[in-house]
């Protein structure tokens, strides 16, 4: 069962070849099975309830079409009366008494929630090693990172221990684990799915996405995760057309752009090809290539990683031990209760980008950092605004690289470097996508769509008929 | 040494919302702690802020109201500090760009002169709750009920020179933010919160270094406490010293301000634009929605009463200075009575009344139906301004209604002619020898026959007939 | 920029966040290392373009002025990590 994506599931289920509860139990046992670490909390009780209760809905045709699928839930998004962790000490006890709205959207689905997944510590990461409860494996290579912050979730997609995991992408954080877990990863169009509920890093930049093997699968979750929302100010008020009904398109004529800052120096050679492979085959489809320029591409590292910070650091002040979360022990006083919940609550990458945007708002600073790098940010979305006059999507790798060594990158400022090739979609809000399309040395490698604003649909087609045509979607580390 | 004081106000005013500013809890007062605060308004993870349209046109209410600027694209920013009533440890306020800008606003002095009193700005944000310090030894409790309740910050120019002109500024603005109804004005429950920029400097010179005045919860407090720093100020300079900037509390109790230092350190608010809520626009027809939607202005109402009513400018602006007054007054001349001895009683017996018993026009015991009652029974000739006295009294005492207390207390004027002369004539008669004397020409006795025949009628007889009367019988 | 240790400590207690004396250097040096990068953005002609907040160009919406929120005060007591008579619990301010 674990084999089939969802649109098979959805069948399976509507054929009654099995229950939600038989493919729900069967999941619980795979994750148990699980060394990856891929969880923070299996919620078995709730899952079997819930399973039960889709298979009534589905007896009574009453069921929509995700009715009964199990999904691994990103353990940022609140979930009431479960423990919400952000992959923090800081909230290690902290039952949360509110839903996200994501989480609601799923919930009236019927959808049959596995558990929590594992992650960065509030998704400052690119690795999965900031987690409190520690690194995720990577399925393909279990001494490798699956890649951050949704690295749970990736990891579960790719093992098969879940057929959809729901992730965040503030820089990267559901394509760059995606492309390292050999997945399918979405972050859609800022705005497009709300963020009310989803513990937040950086709020301009933050967007919540689907996880899946295929782009049908993340085509059928979009449409029940998209939607505008009156809790979020920042929601789009605009319709979510039914991202499945474009999948069959034809990409014959599609303008495709190659920008040559994407295929730099710090480029690995063997992920250079595999990208390059793929782009032929879309040639091979009909499609037109040509190459682009996005001039301040390099500039979007020390603009996200103002930005961010700032951002964050103002995010995470309400993490004070004084509502609910981490409290020390014993505080002498009220800054001592400050210091030292903060301090003992939080893991060092975290603290280091609250101390970078504490810094870089201070009085003296704002102009030269923050101000600064909201005009950088411009420049990065004019550069794409010009581009896609020219070309309807732009590819290129994720990651400059396959997944690395669990331990191997120590210091801070390499692992922001490699994230050069997905800062710009979030700084510009645009929506993006990896897709599995080779390896290299035995390890997955992602091709980048990038579309314009709103362009999720068109991106989920070019993205499907590639699967259509390849199989490398449909690799399991179980097979090596 | 002849030193000038400057003085600037920034005055929070809550807005009389249902909801807070961005979240859907109740903003009412005087709930159990913490059961109106919800996970908005406590910050927990993963929440966000919706901005309330209501607080937006009460802004925007007040902008049109001082004539000022309207932003048409505000924008809200974060205030980064901690402290345990601040839940986000930011507050959401407005920095570079407030929805109101420049405007003005007419005060008048008590010398009858106006002046100007420059608006810098007036900014949207969202209120602290409430740290409790007497309510455990070891700890200080938080009650989040009052965060997130909506403030409007009005920020004036330093254009204030002494206490008096500061209060006369703050009771306009009190008076305003009332009359266009956005606020209720309660200062004991901190809905109108006052703080005070004040320095001092010698004539011609630049601007001194300024204190901030904080915890004034009464206009009487505001006069006292920046008397207070005036001298407090003036003494330090003349002994050589400077003053430091700094934030003082004022002490209502032990009348004394005394400096904060606590809330001085590290005071690097790091403002940046939040980005959970993105610019408000403002249409040029929700400004002309807003503006027809407007009551008449203290002012305008001012000026009615001084061209149609004919009042003198003083009663205009004493009536018109609370908004509660001016409604009190209207009511009565809507009921036809003449609108000079309205406003006589208003000012006269009913707020020598109110006064006396420290109470809010809006609790006096006598409507203002009732008390145009008793005027027209003036009028009519059923009673005099003297008796209307009694009954007044009598009916402050909730001895029953205008007609009630004349009947029961049988004070209706006598009026019958004969009745009135044979009084009169009784008094000539036991008063000979005064008699006399008014006839050799001590023209001033009229008033002491005025007074027997009153005196003889208890009171009701007309008091123009008995002149009338009297003149006619002497002569 | 460069940062001073001293420096580093004041920005940690503007964050409420308490670096040990032991670790200071490190600190300093690793958060210097980082603004190299950052650094970086002062090299970079942005001419005129307008500093941008928010990806998306779009503006507030406004809610309708509703009390939809009901009293769960007991629910989110019950995680808070002190609480008595109905408040949250801090050692005493002293103001």
């Amino acid at each position: 069962m674990h084999n089939l994506t969802i649109a098979e599931q959805i069948k399976g289920l509507r054929n009654k070849d099995f229950s939600s509860l038989e493919l729900t139990q069967h999941y619980l046992n795979r994750i148990n099975d699980s060394e990856l670490n891929a969880f923070i909390s299996v919620t078995s009780n709730q899952a079997l309830s819930q399973a039960k209760e889709a298979d009534k809905k589905i007896a009574n045709g009453k069921s929509s079409s995700l009715t009964g699928i199990p999904y691994a839930h990103k353990d940022i998004f609140c979930t009431k009366g479960v423990k919400t962790t952000a992959g923090s000490k800081m909230l290690d006890s902290f039952i949360s008494p509110y839903d996200a709205t994501l989480t609601n959207k799923l919930n009236a689905e019927n959808m049959v929630m596995l558990g929590k997944t594992n992650m960065d510590e509030f998704a400052m990461g690119s690795s999965n090693e900031n987690s409190y409860f520690g690194p995720v494996q990577n399925p393909w290579d279990k001494a490798k990172v699956p890649g951050g912050s949704s690295g749970g979730s990736a990891a579960a997609v790719a093992a098969r221990i879940s057929p959809f995991a729901t992730g965040t992408d503030t820089g990267g954080s559901i394509r760059q684990p995606a492309s390292l877990c050999g997945i399918t990863g979405l972050k859609p169009t800022y705005g497009r799915i709300s963020r009310y509920g989803m513990i937040a890093y950086a709020s301009s930049l933050d967007q919540a996405g689907p996880l899946t093997r295929t782009a049908e699968d993340a085509a059928i979750v979009l449409n029940a995760m998209a939607g505008f929302d009156t809790n979020d100010s920042t929601s789009a008020n605009k319709s979510v057309p039914n991202y499945t009904q474009c999948l069959e398109n034809s990409v014959n004529g599609l303008k495709i752009g190659l920008p040559k800052e994407y295929f730099s120096d710090g480029l690995d050679k063997g992920v250079e090809k595999v990208v390059m492979q793929s782009i032929k085959e879309y040639e091979s489809m009909g499609a037109k290539v040509q190459e682009v320029s996005l001039p301040n591409t390099v500039h979007a590292i020390p603009a996200y990683y103002i930005v961010a910070p700032c951002e964050c650091s103002s995010n995470l002040s309400r993490f004070d031990g004084v509502k609910y979360g981490y409290r020390c022990e014993d505080p002498r006083d009220l800054n001592d209760l400050y210091l030292r919940s903060r301090s003992e609550g939080f893991g060092d990458e975290v603290k280091r980008r609250i101390m970078i945007g504490t810094y870089a708002l201070s009085a003296g600073y704002y102009d030269a950092y923050y101000l600064k790098a909201q005009k950088v940010r411009q420049l990065i979305s004019e550069d794409f605004k010009k581009t896609f006059k020219d070309v309807d999507v732009i590819m290129s790798p994720v990651s400059p690289s396959a997944a690395f060594d669990l331990g191997s990158v120590k210091d801070p400022v390499s692992m922001y470097l490699a994230d050069i090739y997905t800062l710009s979609v979030n700084l510009a809000g645009l929506p993006g996508m990896s897709i599995p399309a080779g390896f290299s040395d035995n390890l997955p490698v992602g091709l980048q769509l990038i579309g314009n604003h709103w362009s999720e649909e068109l991106l989920l087609n070019v993205a499907h008929q590639f699967q259509m045509r390849t199989d490398w979607h449909n690799y399991s580390p179980a097979d090596r | 040494m002849t030193w000038e004081t400057v003085i600037g106000l920034e005055i929070h005013s809550q807005l009389k919302t249902k909801s807070k500013i961005f979240s859907g809890a109740s903003t009412s007062f005087g709930s159990k702690a913490n059961t109106q605060a919800c996970a908005v308004d406590l910050g927990f993870p993963g929440v966000l802020p919706v901005l309330n349209q209501e607080a937006v046109k009460m802004a925007l209410r007040f902008g049109l109201s001082v004539n000022a600027t309207i932003n048409k694209n505000s924008i809200f920013a974060r205030k980064n500090y901690f402290y345990p009533d601040l839940p986000k440890g930011y507050q959401i306020s407005q920095f570079e760009i407030p929805i109101v800008g420049n405007g003005a606003i007419d005060i008048t002095l008590d010398s009858g002169e106006n002046k100007m009193v420059g608006i810098t700005r007036a900014h949207l944000e969202e209120d602290a709750g409430k740290s409790i310090h007497d309510l455990y030894d070891d700890y200080t409790a938080i009650d989040l009920n009052r965060a997130g309740t909506p403030l409007l910050e009005i920020v004036s120019e330093p254009d204030m020179s002494s206490a008096q002109e500061a209060v006369a500024y703050a009771k306009k603005i009190h008076s305003l933010v009332q009359y266009i109804d956005i606020c209720d004005g309660n200062m004991q429950e901190g809905s109108f919160r006052c703080d005070a920029n004040v320095s001092v400097r010698k004539k011609g010179d630049k601007l001194g270094t300024r204190a901030e005045l904080k915890n004034i919860n009464s206009f009487k407090f505001l006069e006292k406490a920046i008397n207070l720093e005036v001298d407090r100020q003036i003494d330090i300079l003349e002994e050589g010293g400077s003053v430091i900037q700094e934030t003082r509390l004022y002490d209502s109790i032990k009348n004394e301000t005394r400096s904060m230092r606590s809330k001085e350190e590290a005071n690097d608010y790091r403002y940046f634009p939040d980005p959970d809520l993105l610019p408000v626009a403002i249409s040029d027809e929700l400004l002309i929605e807003i503006k027809k939607e407007l009551p008449e202005l203290p002012t305008e109402k001012k000026l009615r009463f001084v061209e149609k009513l004919e009042l003198s400018s003083y009663d205009a602006e004493v009536l018109t200075s609370q908004k509660e007054v001016a409604d009190y007054f209207e009511i009565m001349i809507n009921q036809e009575v003449d609108a000079k001895l309205s406003a006589n009683w208003v000012m006269g017996e009913l707020s020598a009344a109110l006064n006396k018993n420290q109470l809010e026009i809006s609790d006096s015991p006598i409507s203002a139906n009732e008390l145009s009652k008793l005027l027209s029974r003036i009028t009519d000739n059923t009673i005099s301004g003297k008796i209307a006295k009694d009954v007044f009294k009598l009916m402050w005492d909730g001895n029953g209604t205008v007609d009630e207390i004349i009947e029961k207390q049988g004070l209706k004027q006598v009026t019958d002619s004969s009745a009135i002369e044979s009084i009169i004539d009784d008094v000539i008669a036991n008063n000979p020898d005064q008699v006399q004397q008014y006839k050799d020409g001590n023209s001033k006795l009229l008033g002491f026959f005025v007074g027997q025949v009153m005196k003889a009628s208890q009171g009701k007889a007309n008091p123009k007939q008995v002149n009338e009367i009297l003149n006619e019988k002497l002569s | 920029m460069s940062l001073d240790n001293k420096k580093v400590k004041e920005i940690a207690y503007l964050a409420r966040l308490n670096i040990e004396d032991s670790e200071i250097e490190q600190s300093t040096a690793e958060l210097n290392n980082i603004l190299k990068l950052m650094d970086k953005l002062g090299e970079i002609d942005t001419g005129d373009a307008q500093p941008m907040a928010h990806p998306l160009k779009m503006s507030q919406r406004l809610r309708e002025d509703n009390v939809t929120e009901e009293d769960l005060s007991e629910e989110f007591q019950a995680i808070a990590p002190k609480t008595g008579k109905g408040h949250f619990l801090v050692p005493t301010v002293i103001e």
